[in-house]
């Protein structure tokens, strides 16, 4: 059934074996990962850039405003405007701080982000890093980042700073619990840790989230509410609660370097909302049907990357509806929700996934 | 005339107070400009023109006003002034809307040190201008411009939200004339003296 | 009347009789606190609630003025007392009968150089430490040299000194620290975007609660009062508008009706109905900002583009009828300054079309929202004793049950002849605090639609000259404004400009009990109580 998708490893296989033909085998790699390097960080860049423009006119749309409309048409170029003003703006050096660790902290962040970035099966066969224990990756990866953030807050020497970052610390550490209970849930269902074989079995069989019956879906719930607060965004935006913390654990960042939290917020979201598709919604997966041959054959012939993108951007939408829909939590009640409610339901639900696969009740 | 020519998207007609800039133009173009160095400053002027990032500051009246425009009628996210930033670090000009009084004036100073480069000033408001309706007071002082460098004065009392526009429209014009390399384009004024009556 | 002279003279028989406006008593300033507190706890004369504290220089002596007013009997007494030391001037405090005393006998220290005896943190509120002089004395300089802009900000000098009588009768003074050592301090303001203008707050944080806000006024204040003494009176009118920008109306009213009535102008009927009108479309104006304000603050940006689109259906009006969006100038000695504008009726029938829909929107986005709820609910909570206490009046007070509402207690305008209800909520917490403002927005709909088809033909203003002399006298008037009860302290001597002109405005005794509400409670917190507090920081500083 899956023939009919268009296999992305042919074009890559098709650059390796050329390459290999003309440069030794140590060339050939190196060619390669320079790349591949290169790809992922423009499509990372882009995708940013992208994503800044899109949020705004999400959100100009929830507030019946307009959103950029001046620079290019539609205000396309808004977010390039915005890239080439931070890149040229002062780095300002600042008295009493230290240095080390106040340069260090963002480059952490968007490591963190690039290598989890790394991960994502944008399309069939096209996909960076893909081993045995992948999901386990993800989540180590994605929690170097609470530390370019505690980092951040404490090397800026400035209160405001410190109090966000020691609210984004008991945040993150809290909500990665019921992230990785989420994840675990659909680990043990599947039974592998490995992405792509993830994806492959959400092809054969249909996605996670519906042949997964109920305990599937509060998992993907729960997923989703732990990861807008994974990404620090709104209704769980306390490190940098503007009217309470200014800026919060960034307050002291200038220039490129608050560029790349600006940036490794809206990448992180991306990344949270491509793990969501990846884990509950089939990844690159079409949509199928039992039984509606035909509809699936269409399905089919859609590429598998706007299939990932979609989804996707559909998961970014519903996390940015959050954003701009809720006021903002205060800090022991988002405490509250998570170790009183999202991981006792999370413990429970993984069981019932442990039921649910050893009895083999799913679709 | 070059600012004609240089600002194309904001046409040259729809603007008053030409003269000032095309004054500006003329001194920072008086020793000619390299083709390369010139057409990577239009670059760099165009992003930063177009991606000018206020500072959440407001003492008075005005301020209500400066939320107006962020607010759904006038909207100023249409010219990319949308992402108001709250630490200063981060902010590329700084509105003063609103009196400022003796007590105020070293921690706006501050706050203006705490910017980034490049970084403008907009007095917003007869207040900020000139001291307003406070003027004779003992306690308010006689316009920002004795503390700062103004870029753009924006006067009424408060003005509506269509002239902060139109202030914000021109500043954005200066930054589009003016030169990253080679030149530098705005040196620290001293404090215009203080007027003793 | 009669009871509370009889009172007063057998409890000290030193006082001085006057008639007035109200009842006034000049007292010696060392029997003042005893007689203060027999007044607060007599059962027939009740004076809870300390209504206004006038500092004033009366040229040989420095004094102060008390307006008491009896939330019971809503009966009113104005005591006195002065000092003629003009070099170490010493009153005595009250502040421990009415809390709101604090904030203003520091205003006084600030402006005048009284020292009051038994004040438990006497430093300058509004100006700066290193100030020389007293602004409001009539012997100040006002001269630039006298002082110059700071390019330096102040240092926290976090002491504070109080006075007291020791058992020989002489004058200590004790040196105290506000803080605890080792507390952790964080300086939220004066540039902050939730302080809503410019406040300072020195906050000793435990962890993330709150164990003390120290608060500074002053980054906005303007000498406003001090500038009146030297204007005519149509001028001083203008000033008003800049003082609460979201009462402006209201502000403007009170100020007008304080110099009509001391000048004893009929006001005609139509201009009465468009004051009416114009105070409730501002008194629209202001709580559809602050919905706006408290949502964002609570981090829900959508509210506030809400808020802000109904608010400009108001501004419309205004601006048809006054030509400006918010510093109107409306009011004017004797009615208003120009005629409704042709639009202005269908204008505020559109308005009260629209406005049931939106209120229902802002309750499905916001106040119905959990976590707007949770944030709220049971938060800064205020008993009715301490809104009295502290005088925190308008919704902030009626939130905790106290029923001030200055339309109903002493109706001006047309209030009389307008069926309305007084939004009253018993929880005493931000919720209600917020509810109340947005119930309101109802009631001033509920008015309009009463007065808007009923205006009566005729002139809307009788003609004053340009240059007014006010007679000789004291006088104080209030009106309800969009945060509570604003008043006007005029003391004329005769003259073309004002002697002394004072702003008794609501928000300033909202900031002082800013450290009794947030007490224990978290960061967040502060924000929350703030924004529902509603206080408007150029109406404190002045």
């Amino acid at each position: 059934m899956q023939d009919n998708i268009f296999d992305f490893s042919i074009v890559t296989q098709w650059i390796d074996t050329f390459l290999r033909t003309y440069i030794p085998d140590w060339g050939a790699l190196l060619i390669e990962f320079v790349l591949i390097g290169l790809a992922l960080l423009l499509l990372y860049a882009l995708i940013a850039l992208a994503l800044i423009y899109g949020e705004r006119k999400i959100c100009a749309f929830f507030q019946c405003r307009l959103g950029p409309n001046r620079v290019g048409p539609l205000g396309l170029f808004q977010s390039i405007a915005d890239m080439l003003k931070i890149l040229i703006k002062e780095l300002i050096d600042i008295k009493h701080t230290d240095k080390f660790l106040f340069n260090l902290a963002p480059y952490l962040v968007i490591l963190s982000s690039m290598l989890a970035f790394g991960c994502m099966p944008f399309g069939k066969g096209l996909q960076v890093l893909d081993f045995n224990i992948g999901v386990f990756f993800i989540m180590a990866v994605s929690s170097i980042g609470v530390l370019g953030i505690l980092l951040a807050g404490w090397s800026s020497n400035n209160k405001y700073t410190l109090i966000g970052a020691m609210r984004s610390g008991a945040q993150m550490i809290s909500y990665e619990l019921s992230i990785g209970l989420s994840m675990l849930a659909v680990v043990v269902y599947a039974g592998t840790m490995q992405t792509s074989q993830l994806v492959d079995q959400q092809v054969t069989n249909g996605w996670f989230i519906f042949t997964g019956h109920i305990p599937m879906f509060i998992a993907f719930v729960i997923y989703l509410i732990a990861g807008t607060a994974e990404t620090n965004r709104g209704p769980f935006d306390l490190p940098e609660a503007e009217s309470e913390l200014t800026a919060g654990y960034h307050t002291e960042y200038s220039g490129i370097h608050f560029g790349f939290y600006y940036l490794a917020e809206y990448l992180n979201m991306f990344i949270v909302a491509g793990i969501a598709s990846l884990l509950f919604l089939g990844g690159w997966a079409p949509l199928h049907i039992g039984g509606w041959e035909a509809f699936n054959n269409i399905m089919d012939y859609i590429p598998s990357i706007i299939w990932f993108f979609g989804k996707t951007a559909v998961m970014m939408f519903i996390i940015m509806w959050f954003k701009w829909t809720f006021p903002r939590l205060r800090i022991d009640q988002l405490l509250h929700l998570e170790w009183k409610y999202l991981v006792p339901i999370g413990f429970v639900n993984l069981l019932l996934v442990v039921l649910m696969t050893i009895f083999k009740i799913h679709f | 005339m070059e600012v004609k020519a240089n600002i194309k998207s904001m046409k040259y007609d729809d603007f008053k107070d030409n003269e000032a800039l095309e004054k500006m133009v003329e001194e920072l173009r008086a020793n000619g400009t390299n083709i390369v160095v010139g057409c990577l400053d239009d670059a760099i002027n165009w992003g930063r023109s177009n991606s000018l990032w206020p500072l959440t500051f407001a003492t008075s009246c005005c301020g209500i006003e400066f939320m107006s425009i962020g607010a759904a009628r006038y909207d100023m996210a249409r010219f990319g002034f949308e992402v108001t930033r709250a630490s200063p670090r981060q902010a590329d000009f700084i509105m003063v809307a609103g009196t400022i009084v003796h007590k105020m004036a070293p921690v706006l100073k501050r706050l203006y040190d705490q910017m980034a480069e490049p970084k403008y000033v907009v007095a917003v408001g007869g207040c900020a201008v000139s001291g307003g309706p406070f003027k004779n007071s003992y306690h308010v002082v006689r316009g920002v411009g004795e503390i700062l460098p103004v870029d753009v004065y924006i006067p009424g009392c408060p003005p509506r939200p269509e002239a902060i526009l139109y202030g914000m429209m021109q500043l954005q014009r200066k930054v589009k004339v003016e030169n990253f390399f080679g030149g530098v384009n705005r040196q620290e004024q001293k404090p215009i003296e203080e007027s003793q009556d | 009347m009669a009871n509370i002279q009889e009172k007063i003279t057998t409890f000290l028989p030193e006082a001085v009789f006057e008639e007035g406006q109200y009842p006034t008593f000049t007292v010696p300033a060392e029997k003042l606190p005893a007689l203060a507190r027999m007044l607060h706890d007599d059962a027939d004369l009740q004076f809870d609630n300390l209504a206004a504290l006038v500092g004033n220089d009366w040229g040989d002596t420095l004094g102060v003025v008390y307006y008491l007013n009896s939330v019971k009997y809503n009966h009113w007494v104005i005591l006195k007392a002065a000092t003629a030391d003009r070099e170490n001037p010493i009153l005595y405090s009250v502040s421990d009968v009415w809390a709101n005393a604090n904030f203003e006998e520091r205003e006084v220290y600030d402006f005048f150089g009284i020292r009051f005896i038994g004040h438990p943190d006497m430093r300058r509120i509004f100006l700066r430490g290193d100030w020389a002089g007293y602004p409001l004395r009539k012997d100040y300089d006002t001269s630039r040299e006298n002082n110059r802009v700071p390019t330096e900000s102040e240092e926290n000098n976090d002491k504070t000194i109080s006075l007291s009588v020791n058992a020989d009768g002489k004058i200590e003074t004790k040196i105290i620290d506000i803080f605890d050592k080792d507390d952790y301090i964080i300086n939220i303001g004066p540039q902050h975007p939730a302080t809503h203008g410019v406040m300072h707050f020195r906050t000793a944080l435990d962890g993330e609660i709150i164990k003390k806000i120290d608060v500074h006024c002053g980054y906005i204040h303007r000498g406003i009062e001090k500038l009146w003494e030297g204007m005519t009176y149509p001028q001083t009118l203008h000033m008003t508008d800049r003082l609460d920008y979201l009462s402006a109306c209201q502000n403007r009213h009170a100020l007008c009706m304080c110099i009509e009535e001391a000048m004893q102008v009929e006001v005609p009927q139509r201009a009465q109905y468009i004051r009416t009108m114009m105070d409730e479309l501002m008194r629209i104006n202001s709580h559809l900002l602050f919905f706006s304000t408290l949502a964002m603050d609570l981090g829900s940006v959508t509210a506030l583009c809400y808020g802000f689109r109904e608010r400009e259906k108001v501004l419309d009006i205004f601006d048809e009828t006054c030509g400006a969006r918010m510093s109107l100038n409306y009011n004017t000695i004797g009615g208003v300054m120009a005629d409704i504008h042709p639009n202005f009726q269908r204008r505020i029938k559109e308005l009260i079309a629209i406005m049931p829909g939106a209120l229902k929107e802002y309750h499905n986005l916001f106040s119905n929202n959990v976590i707007a709820r949770n944030r709220m609910i049971g938060m800064g909570n205020l008993s009715l004793d301490d809104a009295i206490r502290y005088n925190m009046t308008g919704p902030s007070g009626r939130g905790s049950g106290w029923a001030c509402d200055v339309r109903k207690r002493n109706p001006y305008a047309v209030y009389d002849k307008v069926e309305f209800d007084e939004v009253l909520y018993t929880e005493g917490d931000s919720y209600a605090r917020y509810m109340v403002r947005m119930k309101e927005i109802e009631q001033s709909l509920h008015i309009l639609e009463q007065l808007v088809d009923n205006i009566p033909e005729g002139d809307f203003a009788v003609k004053m000259k340009p240059i007014i002399k006010v007679p000789e006298g004291r006088y104080f008037k209030q009106v309800e404004a969009s945060r509570g009860a604003f008043g006007i302290y005029l003391e004329s001597r005769g003259e073309k400009n004002p002697y002394r002109l004072k702003v008794v405005s609501p928000g300033y005794s909202l900031v002082g009990a800013i450290d009794h509400l947030v007490k224990g409670s978290k960061i967040a917190d502060l924000i929350t109580i703030g924004a529902s507090l509603d206080y408007v920081v150029p109406d404190i500083d002045r």
